[in-house]
């Protein structure tokens, strides 16, 4: 079972609030008491799918816990737009220590806090990890294990925007094959990113049999806060992987942020499922299935795979990759297939 | 202060941070015109009363409607709903049914007794009607709101002009026509039936009226130049449909033959089968080329209409008529070939269209007339002043909602010029296209159909042949709507701003943009479903 929208009242639960549904079948973005975990005048760019994410995703969870819960944040745009030492955009109890050790430094807090109220301190306060791909699927992969295979108390988000971006738009292990990055330029033979590289983190942690595993996109909110309050209703490591374009290192135009990664999900580039213990339990389907060039073309990382003359092999590699995850995620619906 | 340690300044909000500055261009919440409404002869505003009936308060969605048409149940029937061809959502999957939701409100609306408030202020002025079809009645209806004393003097027996003397029962049933008309009459308009205008000037100084509309329609059936023997049975269309409704029904025979290509002779042809008729029409051009409506043109095919298409009369005897076939020349005009052909007939019915009776306005100063119809300002006042005019009797398109539309525009520049001032319609908003509208946001869901009466029944009865919507589709069908071009507060601009900078202000009040923090990415505007949000440049 995934997330079940609704699929009349005019809009139904494509858009963030709809004035026909049951309170209780609203976002928590459509009401004005939101946290806004996220506040104003943090320095991300025009259009950032990472600060967007970030404030659903941190304000569903807030929202799960009562507003009981600690954040621990890993290096990265998000940790580095949202809090310039004074300032901080986060109305949340919220710690930041290095590049590659959040799920440690999480874990260590968990453990903290359960001490705390097993001595009757505290009442139960729960622990959200979040970082970038780079600090998650690289250099905090490490830590990351560990965390999920002692099934440590944690909800670790990762934000993937496909690169290091912070730093300046190098390749991560979550890169997607033929992508130009500032590391892997679209010059030579095979011009982008590698194909055969990389990993795809919510398979390896599907692998740790962790309690629930998750995707998502930040195009597709009502899903987005369903896997996130799903996710608090787990103790255990939990992992949830949200899509987030970012306009500079894509190449992408502010105001695309969310039909690009919309078109990631319909195109089957990235699959949105969930997972339990290890087992896939739902997948979202597409609506509308449509060829990778439409993701494709909107990016400038891209870019070089289309001009005078199209690279047909790279796009046909790219659709071929597509059409493994809608087979092996189920993307599709039964009755349409 | 106790700093815990390495830290020497208190944690600071990053709302200290104006990131507006970096804007180039900014969002500005916009209210385009809907391609519906634009449509409308009657100015409804169709996503103004849709948006209620999608919360089902169909009590104010008939409300907001009636306040610029007051006969939403004869509409529902019978208007060639023009909205639904220029609605955005055909261009989706199909138009909503508008005309269906519309009727749905309209029967609704008598089956609930919902009635029109009395004007609260009587004005004193006194404003005479001439003809009570729709144009009279509607002019009536809103001049009556603004406080006049109206008195519609009707040559007929009964209210309702040509839909009830033209249009058949099976379209739309007289208790629906009587409830509606009822509905204005008890507004406090004064009606003298059976009183025919023969002076308008006369008239108006015997009754001290201090305006005039006029809406006497078209009622002469024209004639054509067909030799006949003396025998033959020549009638027109308008005196066999008129005859309808009296006692006496026309004797018709069995072998109708009707010549024409508009609605009209589709309702002559229709109303004969019903009495047991083999009526068959005769139209000079090809069916793509015919006037009438291609939905009606296909229920009387249903019904067993027969139709010779290229064909003109070119003689009736006394129980046959020859025609001659036609072709098409370049310019899509009939051409007689010499080809002829008997077809029995026991009668000719002719619905070739009809003239204006303008007895009344002899004598009358300052009128102008084009093509046998009175002309009229850009005010609906015609060249006598304090004398106005509409509906098909003025240049324009015959039908009923033209009808009601120019009933309403004239009201307003009567009440104006009563009160010694000139109307000033407020400026349109340029139209939602369907190219600003985010349609992802939208759901999938195809029209509903109306139910149709049985084949059998529609052949020896004048029983309504399409049935109406329930209230489970028909609000279903009101949800279909986009609200085009206007705010209908999905909150989506509000969920998606990075930076929060969107403020909601609650329901109705829908929302702003806090310019302080808005960075201007465009995404509020790019992921709003119907297209109310323009990014514009900034200055400098
Ligand atoms: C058979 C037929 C079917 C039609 N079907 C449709 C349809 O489905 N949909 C549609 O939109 N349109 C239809 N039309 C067109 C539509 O009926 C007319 O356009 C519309 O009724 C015109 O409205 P009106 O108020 O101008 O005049 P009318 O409806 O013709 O009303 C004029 C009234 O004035 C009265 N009158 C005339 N002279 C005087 C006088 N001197 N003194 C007092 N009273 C007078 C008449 O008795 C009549 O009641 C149809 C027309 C015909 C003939
Ligand atoms: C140990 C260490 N190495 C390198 C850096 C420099 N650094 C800061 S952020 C960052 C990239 C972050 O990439 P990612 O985690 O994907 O987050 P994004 O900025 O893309 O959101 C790097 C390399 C660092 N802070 N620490
Ligand atoms: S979708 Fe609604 S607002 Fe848009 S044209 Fe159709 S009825 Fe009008
Ligand atoms: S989404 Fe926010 S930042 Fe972007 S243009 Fe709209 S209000 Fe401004
Ligand atoms: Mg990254």
């Amino acid at each position: 079972m995934s997330f079940q929208p609704v699929k009349f009242y005019q809009t139904g639960t494509f858009t963030v609030g709809n004035r026909l549904l049951a309170p209780e079948q609203r976002s928590v973005q459509a009401a004005t008491s939101r946290r806004n975990s996220l506040n104003s005048g943090h320095r991300a760019c025009q259009g950032c799918g990472e600060a967007l994410g970030a404030r659903y995703a941190i304000d569903a969870a807030m929202e799960a816990t009562g507003n009981r819960m600690v954040v621990v944040n890993a290096t990265g745009c998000l940790e580095v737009f949202s809090t310039p030492y004074p300032e901080t955009s986060w109305q949340i109890p919220w710690i930041h220590s290095l590049f590659g050790n959040a799920p440690a430094v999480a874990t260590g807090v968990a453990a903290a806090l359960k001490v705390k109220r097993l001595k009757g301190l505290l009442g139960d306060v729960r622990v959200v990890a979040q970082g970038g791909d780079g600090g998650t699927t690289d250099i905090g992969f490490g830590c990351l294990s560990g965390m999920f295979e002692r099934n440590d108390d944690v909800f670790y988000i990762c934000y993937d925007n496909g690169g290091y971006m912070n730093t300046g738009v190098q390749r991560s292990s979550a890169t997607p094959p033929a992508a130009r990055t500032a590391t892997t330029e679209a010059v030579g033979p095979t011009p982008g990113h590698a194909f055969g590289q990389g990993k795809f983190v919510p398979a390896i942690a599907m692998a740790h049999d962790i309690p629930y595993v998750a995707t998502a996109t930040v195009a597709d909110l009502r899903d987005l806060e369903y896997k996130v309050r799903k996710a608090m209703t787990f103790r255990g490591a939990r992992y949830l992987h949200i899509l987030v374009p970012c306009p500079l290192g894509w190449g992408a135009a502010s105001k695309d942020t969310l039909r690009i990664a919309r078109l990631a999900k319909e195109t089957g580039v990235f699959p949105v499922f969930e997972a339990e213990s290890g087992e896939l339990t739902g997948s979202s389907k597409i609506r509308h299935v449509l060829p990778v060039e439409e993701y494709l073309r909107p990016q400038k990382r891209f870019a070089h795979l289309f001009g005078p003359k199209p690279d047909v092999a790279a796009i046909a590699r790219l659709q071929a990759l597509a059409n493994r995850n809608i087979r092996k995620y189920r993307l599709l619906d039964e009755e349409a297939l | 202060m106790d700093k815990p340690f390495a830290i020497t300044l208190d944690p600071g909000s990053s709302l200290a941070n104006r990131t507006g500055s970096w804007r180039t261009e900014r969002p500005v919440y916009v209210d385009r015109l809907p391609p519906c409404n634009n449509a409308c002869p009657a100015g409804e505003d169709i996503q103004g009363w849709l948006y209620h009936a999608e919360s089902g308060d169909y009590e104010a969605a008939w409300r907001h409607l009636t306040r610029d048409n007051p006969f939403p149940a004869i509409m529902g029937r019978v208007c060639y709903h023009s909205c639904e061809t220029a609605c955005n959502r055909g261009r989706l999957d199909e138009a909503v049914g508008i005309n269906a939701v519309e009727r749905f409100l309209g029967d609704e609306a008598i089956r609930r007794g919902w009635q029109f408030a009395k004007p609260e202020t009587e004005t004193g002025k006194h404003v005479l009607i001439v003809g009570a079809g729709p144009a009279g009645m509607s002019a009536a209806y809103h001049l009556r709101r603004s406080g006049h004393r109206v008195t519609v003097h009707e040559a007929g027996p009964l209210l309702g002009g040509m839909m009830r003397f033209g249009i058949p029962k099976y379209r739309l049933p007289r208790d629906v026509l009587d409830a509606e008309m009822r509905r204005v009459i008890d507004m406090g308009v004064e009606v003298v039936l059976n009183s025919k205008v023969g002076n308008l000037l006369a008239t108006m100084q015997d009754g001290r009226f201090d305006a005039a509309f006029l809406a006497v329609g078209a009622h002469i059936g024209k004639r054509a130049s067909i030799p006949a023997g003396t025998v033959a049975r020549i009638l027109d269309a308008v005196s066999v449909l008129r005859s309808m409704e009296g006692e006496e029904k026309p004797l018709l025979g069995r072998r109708v033959v009707v010549y024409g290509g508009g609605n009209t002779a589709i309702d002559v042809a229709r109303t004969a089968r019903r009495m047991g008729a083999e009526p068959i029409i005769v139209y000079r051009r090809t069916r793509d080329k015919m006037p009438a409506h291609d939905l009606e043109v296909e229920e009387a095919l249903q019904e067993g209409v027969m139709i010779k298409w290229l064909s003109t009369i070119r003689q009736a005897g006394e129980s046959s008529i020859t025609v001659e076939k036609m072709v098409l020349d370049e310019s899509g005009f009939p051409q007689p070939t010499g080809e002829f052909e008997t077809l029995e007939a026991d009668s000719v019915v002719l619905a070739l269209g009809q003239d204006v009776d303008l007895g009344l306005l002899d004598g009358v100063p300052g009128l102008e007339f084009v093509d046998g119809v009175v002309k009229v300002d850009g005010q609906m006042m015609t060249g006598h002043p304090g004398v106005f005019a509409g509906g098909d009797m003025v240049p324009t398109d015959r039908n009923i909602t033209v009808g009601v539309g120019h009933g309403k525009k004239a009201a307003r520049h009567i009440d104006a010029w009563l009160r010694g001032t000139t109307y000033v319609a407020p400026p349109k908003h340029p139209l939602a296209t369907f190219e600003r509208l985010n349609t992802w946001y939208y759901s999938d869901a195809p029209q509903t159909v109306r139910p149709v009466l049985d084949i059998i029944r529609r052949q020896s009865t004048f029983e309504e042949v399409q049935g109406g919507l329930d209230e489970t589709n028909a609000l279903f069908e009101a949800r279909r709507c986009l609200s085009c071009g206007n705010c209908f507060e999905c909150d989506n601009c509000y969920g998606v701003c990075p930076d929060n900078a969107v403020i909601k202000l609650g329901p109705g009040q829908r929302f702003e943009i806090n310019y302080d923090y808005c960075k201007g990415c465009g995404l509020c505007a790019a992921e709003c479903p119907c297209g109310a949000i323009d990014m514009v440049p900034e200055d400098g």
